[in-house]
């Protein structure tokens, strides 16, 4: 069980690296896509999203991805949905204290951040999830933001909190 | 900031530098060994209950967590137990649970807790509704931990809601987390405490310490971190029963790490509840020898009677520490 989201806990540092060619690239498009309309984008993107993340990471689609900062583990598959994880409750063996047949979604968290290159970043504090973004398109809300911030930039206005360091 | 001086509720003022106006943050910025226990709450909707309990912990204690459905089990509430303590002249530490509300909730808890005179908060993710008495509830879950400090903090420090929205008068409240060096990933626990610092976590209470040379390695790394410096750690202790029992809670209570050699100890005993007693007063002399520790959080399940006869055989009050003086050498040093 797990497996695909243990193989990519042990391959995070590959996947960082992936992880970080593509999201600039896809970010390159960040006019592009706001151009077309990010509502008329969403359902498909979401959907890619949904497909590619759920398969690797067994993505619940927050909305807020952290993945890249949570040492390539999706927090949201803790019981308690645990941000900033783990728990006092993680088992001797490194397992759930709710499900016993699952390794702890933070010890496999904490074993990916010391493979990665900026695995640290696993120390950073992440706010409390934003339960209206559930099942949105996380890759979209960034360009959007990033769109937000170019043009607050372009205009002098210092660019206002973005809610959380998504991705 | 222009804060006012007395926090709200508050019969003491808010000292410079202080957060609170409450007993436990003065006993520990004084440097003393401090003491605090947990109040097993009632099942029951009468206040003598909860008055019986705290009495026999009061002789000994700095402040008495009051927990919030420890175990995801159903007990008179955190927040009523403390109006209760309050009332009767005690200083309670609200225990607060993100398992069974939302951050509206929390937080208007805690304006109506600071208002009523709780200058303590100890802030906790919570234990899974699976584990307690009601598995088929709805675990809510809305913050963690880390983000209930900081969403304290935030009211206490920006008088300001999650939304951003003002608060006139904030909660002037000690803020503390649970820790616990003793579940795995070992080496990440102390980088865990320095998150929870950064979160606004002014003190720590561990969960039960059975295994000392684990602790003395947790402690060291905390050390080297710097965190014993931030943050005050008080080291969970309790009296096991029996064998029978420490094996049944290493079983079934989540995150308590029982070593065999503690267990073989009390099973080879012919009193085994006084050799557990025992046990937790020699824990507690060989906590108080550690550097950085800052006193101890005795949590006895349903043997609080116990605890303040622990608490005065361990000999840890006797001579409450001041700049490692014993309260008698500084006096004499004083008249001198």
């Amino acid at each position: 069980m797990y497996v695909m989201r243990r193989w990519a806990t042990r391959n995070a540092r590959l996947l960082e690296a992936i992880y970080l060619v593509l999201a600039k690239a896809f970010h390159a498009f960040d006019p592009l896509w706001g151009w077309v309309g990010f509502h008329r984008l969403e359902t498909s993107f979401a959907a890619l999203e949904a497909w590619c993340k759920g398969a690797l990471f067994d993505c619940n689609m927050c909305g807020r991805c952290v993945l890249s900062v949570t040492g390539m583990t999706c927090p949201m598959n803790c019981p308690k949905g645990i941000r900033n994880g783990p728990c006092g409750g993680v088992r001797a063996n490194g397992h759930c204290e709710v499900r016993p047949d699952m390794p702890c979604v933070w010890v496999e968290a904490w074993s990916g951040a010391t493979r990665m290159r900026h695995g640290m970043r696993i120390q950073e504090l992440q706010e409390p999830c934003d339960f209206s973004t559930q099942g949105t398109s996380a890759w979209l809300r960034l360009s959007a933001e990033n769109l937000a911030r170019r043009a607050a930039g372009a205009q002098g206005v210092p660019a206002e909190r973005q809610g959380m360091a998504a991705e | 900031m222009n804060v006012p001086n007395h926090g709200a509720g508050s019969s003491y003022p808010v000292l410079d530098g202080h957060s609170s106006g409450g007993r436990l943050e003065r006993v520990l910025r004084s440097g003393r060994f401090t003491i605090t226990a947990e109040l097993n709450p009632p099942d029951s909707a009468d206040p003598q209950e909860t008055y019986r309990r705290a009495l026999v912990l009061s002789k000994v204690c700095d402040a008495i967590n009051a927990t919030d459905a420890s175990g995801a089990n159903c007990h008179m509430s955190s927040l009523g137990i403390c109006a209760l303590l309050i009332q009767a002249g005690y200083s309670p530490v609200l225990q607060i649970s993100c398992r069974d509300r939302n951050r509206i909730a929390i937080q208007g808890d805690v304006l109506g807790a600071a208002a009523m005179g709780v200058h303590n908060i100890l802030c906790l993710t919570g234990d899974s509704v699976e584990s307690g008495d009601h598995p088929e509830a709805k675990p809510v879950f809305d913050l963690d931990s880390i983000s209930l400090l900081r969403t304290i903090r935030r009211m206490r420090d920006e008088r300001q809601f999650l939304s951003g929205r003002k608060i006139t008068v904030p909660p002037r409240v000690f803020l503390g987390a649970a820790a616990n060096p003793f579940a795995p990933p070992h080496d990440w626990r102390p980088l865990r405490l320095a998150k929870k610092i950064e979160a606004g976590a002014q003190f720590v209470q561990t969960q039960y310490c059975y295994d000392i040379p684990l602790l003395e390695q947790y402690m060291a790394r905390v050390r080297d971190l710097g965190l014993d410096k931030k943050c005050f750690i008080l080291v969970g202790v309790g009296p096991l029963a029996s064998a029978r029992a420490a094996r049944w809670i290493r079983a079934n209570v989540p995150g308590v790490h029982i070593p065999d050699a503690v267990i073989a100890r009390l099973a080879g005993a012919s009193d085994q509840k006084q050799e557990g007693k025992k046990l937790c007063i020699e824990l507690i002399q060989q906590i108080r020898g550690i550097p950085g520790v800052a006193g101890v959080h005795v949590m006895a399940y349903r043997q609080e009677e116990l605890v303040s006869e622990i608490i005065l055989s361990s000999g840890v009050l006797k001579h409450r520490d001041r700049n490692g003086k014993t309260r008698r050498e500084a006096k004499e040093g004083a008249l001198t």
